[in-house]
């Protein structure tokens, strides 16, 4: 049986997990912060297969994702997320979204800051370096050797398995890039983060991250 | 199908690499849309950026000046930034130009913009960003829609109007108001519940794949029951049109690496790939670069997907010489129009 995956938010980012895990055979859950009826049209026509929830349905998957604009986090719910493996695909990228103090002011990357916020959540950050539109465009099965890798940060290690088990159906090789401190190897502004790799050439940079 | 251009200016650029004047790019602009008139564009959309390499910071300006020098084209922004500007100012703006036109070729499309300079630059919080843009789109659909000059509006985003006169009035009472969206679902399906028509922005991917959005963008509107001309799709992406395909591929990429370095500047990106564009330039992808066989049959193809009714371009990036922009807009206008209408009817 496969875990359930809810998704918050149903913008290009949450739109496009979406149709890739229905597609990988997932059951899925789409909210966002209006009433489910409201996303109801969009979710049956722009993700056919997956369902629209509330958003306290969708928190109740087995891995929940995160993929709303990063300076609307504090609308989640901590309550609803105690205890829920979460991935943060979320980005704090200053020159397209402003500057936001939250953020700016904290020497911690932004998945830590939300994964504080959140309190109780097992935070794992992974699908923010790769573009919505890539998301479903560059799988491959798993063994090609040209397959795209995403990297995985995480403190959690059973929630970062159930993550790499996940990224691994939705045609991507999922590499441990460390504790969710280590998601600085790809946020913005990083080489990760701007380009695209394998397995291997992934694990050397996680290693050691280099600026783009 | 209506054919169009738009441009958010582009400063030229000299042997040197260093930018010409913006005021020359603003003039080459006018000219542009002078020239697309003549030759028998449908449509021109302006701005709105706010760089040196892109300088048409002010549509409404630039429109009014080409409302009083042409005599067939639509004209219109592309995009207002609404939500950091002044909506009694824009309408007014507009409305001046569609006097000055004799009415019914100004149109403005209101949109959140891809980037956020004009909130430092206005003195705005991008905290308010969702607020500001649902606040002053209220204020101009009120006061587009109104049946008189005088006007009643509250909210917090902007000093509240009790009553008082905006001035002048459209020639046919209202102007064509669109939604510009990048493509994220919620905003096509908002746009279908205001009935207001939409302009789609695809700059990258394949833009076959907005036809899902389309969908709900039109079945949000009947839901909410908006029917008739108001419900329409426009198209704007990247094309430049020369009497060669490998012309057209040559004379844009250029332009494309400066744009793409100036944007990995601020963005952090990586020096752009020659590869990444090449893997761009060719159906079913998002830039619309060919002759005009090539770029005809693919608005026609796309066009089996999202039903738009009118597709426009933006050539003019990164410093593109000048006559290669003017000879696009003629290519557009005097080639593709007819090709495109040819293949619509033999469909």
């Amino acid at each position: 049986m496969h875990p359930t995956i809810g998704i918050l938010g149903a913008g290009r980012v949450g739109t496009a997990l979406a149709r890739q895990a229905v597609k990988a055979g997932y059951r899925v859950r789409i909210a966002t912060a209006q009433p489910a009826a409201d996303i109801e049209l969009l979710v049956n026509i722009v993700t056919p297969g997956a369902e629209a929830v509330e958003a306290s349905e969708a928190a109740a998957s087995d891995l929940v994702i995160m993929a709303i604009p990063l300076h609307k986090y504090r609308t989640l719910s901590p309550a609803d997320l105690t205890g829920k493996v979460v991935i943060d695909a979320m980005n704090y990228w200053a020159p397209v979204d402003g500057v936001h103090d939250d953020f700016e002011a904290d020497a911690r990357t932004s998945s830590e800051v939300v994964a504080a916020f959140l309190g109780g959540s097992h935070v794992v950050k992974s699908l923010n370096h790769i573009g919505y539109h890539e998301m479903e465009e560059d799988d491959r099965p798993a063994g090609d050797a040209s397959r795209r890798a995403l990297a995985v940060a995480g403190d959690d290690p059973a929630a970062k398995e159930l993550v790499q088990r996940f990224i691994d159906r939705l045609g991507y090789d999922a590499v441990d890039a460390g504790p969710l401190a280590a998601g600085r190897a790809f946020q913005p502004a990083t080489a990760i983060f701007t380009g695209s790799y394998t397995a291997p050439e992934l694990h050397a940079l996680v290693r050691h991250p280099l600026a783009a | 199908m209506e054919i169009g251009a738009y441009s958010f200016g582009d400063t030229q650029l000299n042997p040197d690499g260093s930018s010409r004047s913006t005021a020359e790019a603003t003039k080459n602009l006018f000219d542009a849309i002078v020239h697309a008139d003549r030759v028998g564009l449908d449509y021109f959309g302006v701005g709105e950026h706010h760089t040196v390499s892109m300088p048409a910071s002010s549509p409404g300006t630039i429109i009014a000046a080409a409302a009083a020098a042409t005599t067939q084209i639509t004209l219109g922004s592309a995009a207002s930034i609404i939500g950091t500007d002044d909506p009694v100012r824009v309408f007014q703006q507009f409305a001046t130009a569609d006097a000055i036109s004799g009415g019914g070729r100004i149109e403005i499309t209101a949109g959140r913009g891809s980037s956020v300079e004009t909130f430092p630059l206005f003195g705005y919080d991008l905290n308010d960003y969702d607020e500001l843009y649902a606040q002053k789109l209220d204020l101009l659909l009120t006061l587009n829609n109104s049946a008189t000059a005088n006007v009643t509006w509250s909210g917090t985003a902007r000093p509240s109007i009790p009553e008082l006169d905006v001035v002048p009035r459209p020639v046919q009472g209202s102007l064509p108001i669109w939604i510009a969206t990048g493509g994220s679902a919620p905003s096509s399906a908002r746009a279908g519940r205001l009935g207001l028509p939409l302009a789609y922005a695809i700059i990258g991917g394949q833009p076959h794949r907005f036809a899902p959005l389309a969908q709900l963008y039109r079945q949000s509107a009947a839901a909410a029951g908006h029917t008739g001309d108001n419900i329409k799709v426009s198209v704007a992406t990247f094309g430049l049109v020369a009497p060669t395909k490998k012309e057209a591929v040559e004379r844009m990429y250029p332009g494309w690496v400066n744009l793409n370095v100036e944007m990995g500047r601020l963005r952090g990106w990586p020096a752009p790939q020659k590869a990444s564009y090449l893997a761009q330039v060719d159906a079913p992808n998002a830039y619309f670069v060919g002759d005009p066989d090539d770029v005809a049959e693919r608005i026609v193809a796309l066009h089996g997907h999202l039903g738009h009714m009118r597709h426009f371009f933006q050539g003019d990036h990164g410093g593109l010489p000048h006559e290669y922009l003017m000879e696009s807009i003629t290519l557009l206008a005097t080639e593709v129009k007819p090709r495109v209408e040819r293949l619509l009817a033999a469909k």
